[in-house]
């Protein structure tokens, strides 16, 4: 086990570099002029010039990637020696000229927003899924199933884009029950946090939640018809441990998979759910950042959100290890 | 009871190819039918969108502002979003573009893209699984390492990053501007994001099939390595890449229209559903039917070719269940 646990880390970890070094190099060697990329739309030949230096374009590119690399371990000072010196601490993921702000700096300010979606629409859809699913699964073939399973078929066809604007519609402009989707810190503001959060959790939560009703079910189906099953109901099991403890826990590991691999796309930026409900996340940040051509901030927020990909990959396997015997061995 | 046997013993028994086997299938099945109606509807719709400029007299791109609210902010004038018999789906807001001529060439941008996609991204998964798991080793740790690190890139978002900069790039090789280098830029990104799905599925066929009598005796006549490949092991997997690429459409087809939502994909003039629906952002709330018009459309597509996938699953391996 602990063998199998570091191989997957180790993996991962150079998953990660290979990641970034693609990132850098896209960004950094296919555009005709990187500086002019990091500079935006409105922007002076002396601005130019001035990142051109401060990002050592004139290295060759291992170079610049090294001190790429370099400067998230130990930061990093732009324009040494000059009187328009830049500090960018560790882990320093670039500087954006255009906000004047390391991009670390930027990503931690934004990561509360896209924290606040991810976990509170992950809960959401959990609940929603697994029990629309278990229900669906015990009650198989009665109209209760049909009308879920219909439900989850339908919302697996649906865009956030488009319910987005829905339900941002019904609930915020007609009934006005909920105000505009934003964000508020949790800390010093919960209620509002909650409010504004509502329409992004319920939306993706109802969007997401299909793919796991249809897994529980179809799990929970398969393994009912297991031989440890009957003879668990054999030994004269009540029904409810038979279907907590042996089907739902048999039929989990794929949920598992899902879950972490959809939290951790989430957690690197809802790209369009913050994208349709304007929350100041790390989603909106990267959307920004092409928009204004902020290549430090489009390349940060990209690494960044590979690393929770990643991330999510690895603590997947593993936990399936932990839940499944048969993987441990192999 | 006689009377009932009769015919049966009299019919001829036919020899039956699993393809035919499988039409047969899927003529019987009701979702299927109901389901490729409205894709082929869609279709239909974007190979005859021209068409309808007869009847409209109009074109996607006129602006009608004799439809629009004048005084008051620029609304369409009339109830549902301007819908009228000039305009059946109404005109947009602020232009008076006509909505329904949007929608059919929309679907035109919509499924042009997101099939050229499918077929570049097909083309591409299915010779890298077939090389990959044909000769094994080396070959295939590198290029199922290869897949493993397309597929743990954040595709949204590095697909908008890199949209300006292939732009860019596609550019400098004499493309137009505008959409003449977004389109084709957009079906290089998705295809570049999806190959590795079909590549897969190709790998680990190929991989169980390698190892077969059939592909034993071929190679003992003497065959070459792309005999085996593209003739003996390809058509034994025409199944499961049907299979793959019908259940795949959707995704390109909501990723195309997610990315132009998103600002990073087509742009106006050009008809397109993401792009409607980002036009319609600003006026949802005065004017819901023009964000309701795509995103509809969108979802039935979406689901219809769902359902269609699901249906040419069951009828090639009548085993799966739903």
């Amino acid at each position: 086990m602990f063998n199998y646990l570091l191989r997957r880390i180790v993996s991962g970890i150079i998953v990660l570099g290979i990641v970034s070094a693609i990132v850098f190099g896209i960004f950094f060697i296919l555009p005709a002029d990187p500086a002019r990329l990091s500079c935006g739309k409105t922007c002076s030949e002396e601005q130019i010039v001035k990142i051109r230096h401060a990002l050592e374009l004139d290295q060759t590119l291992p170079i610049q990637y090294g001190r790429y690399l370099k400067g998230i371990f130990v930061g990093r000072t732009y324009l040494k020696g000059t009187t328009a010196e830049l500090h960018c601490s560790a882990p320093c993921l670039g500087y954006s000229f255009q906000t004047d702000q390391p991009v670390t700096q930027l990503l931690k300010d934004r990561l509360p927003a896209t924290a606040s979606i991810a976990f509170g629409a992950s809960i959401l859809w959990l609940l929603l899924g697994l029990s629309s699913g278990i229900i669906s699964a015990l009650r198989r073939g009665t109209w209760v199933d049909k009308f879920s399973q219909g439900v989850a078929l339908g919302a697996a066809s649906l865009q956030i884009y488009f319910v987005g604007l829905v339900l941002q519609f019904i609930f915020v402009n007609k009934l006005a029950w909920l105000p505009a989707p934003g964000y508020s810190s949790p800390l010093h503001y919960p209620v509002d946090w909650a409010k504004q959060m509502a329409l992004p959790w319920i939306t993706l939560a109802f969007l997401l939640s299909a793919i796991y009703s249809r897994l529980t079910r179809a799990g929970m189906i398969e393994i009912m018809g297991e031989d440890y099953v009957r003879t668990a109901r054999a030994k004269g099991l009540n029904n409810r441990t038979i279907n907590l403890k042996h089907v739902l826990r048999g039929a989990i590991t794929p949920i598992v998979t899902v879950f972490g691999l959809d939290l951790g796309g989430l957690l690197g930026g809802a790209v369009i759910t913050e994208y349709v409900f304007n929350i100041p996340g790390l989603g909106k940040l990267s959307t920004d950042a092409v928009a204004n051509l902020d290549l430090p901030v489009i390349t940060g927020t990209v690494i960044f959100s590979a690393f929770f990909i990643i991330v999510a990959n690895v603590l997947v396997d593993l936990l399936y290890a932990a839940l499944d015997p048969k993987v441990r061995i192999q | 009871m006689s009377s009932e046997l009769a015919p049966a013993v009299k019919e001829r028994v036919e020899g039956r190819s699993p393809s035919r086997m499988a039409w047969e299938r899927i003529k019987k099945d009701r979702t299927a039918k109901v389901s490729g109606s409205i894709i082929l509807f869609f279709i239909l719709l974007a190979i005859l969108a021209p068409i309808f400029t007869w009847f409209i007299h109009t074109t996607p791109d006129a602006f009608h502002t004799e439809a629009l609210n004048q005084e008051f902010g620029t609304q369409p004038l009339g109830k549902l979003g301007g819908v009228s018999g000039a305009h059946w789906f109404g005109v947009e807001p602020r232009t008076g573009r006509d909505v329904f001529l949007r929608f059919v060439f929309g679907a035109r941008t919509s499924l042009i893209i997101a099939l050229a996609s499918t077929a570049l991204a097909t083309v591409i998964g299915v010779v890298i699984g077939l090389v990959s798991g044909f000769f094994g080793g080396k070959t295939d740790l590198l290029l199922s390492r290869t897949m493993e690190i397309v597929l743990s890139f954040p595709s949204i978002l590095f697909a908008l990053a890199v949209m300006p900069v292939l732009e860019n790039v596609f550019q400098s090789w004499g493309l137009p501007e505008g959409n003449g280098t977004r389109i084709p830029v957009m079906i290089f990104i998705l295809a570049m994001f999806g190959w590795p799905y079909i590549g897969r599925i190709v790998r680990g066929q190929v991989i169980s099939l390698r190892e077969r009598e059939f592909i034993e005796a071929a190679r003992a006549l003497g065959a070459s390595r792309s005999h085996l490949i593209f003739r003996e092991i390809l058509p034994n997997l025409w199944a499961p890449i049907l299979v793959t690429v019908a259940l795949n459409i959707p995704t390109y087809i909501t990723a195309e229209a997610a990315l132009t939502f998103l600002g990073a994909g087509v742009i106006d003039p050009t008809s397109d559903w993401g792009a409607m629906l980002l036009a319609s952002v600003p006026f949802y709330s005065v004017d819901p039917m023009f964000t309701f018009i795509p995103g509809f459309a969108l979802f039935m597509l979406v689901l219809s070719f769902s359902l269609f996938g699901d249906s040419i699953r069951d009828a090639l391996d009548p085993r799966s269940s739903r």
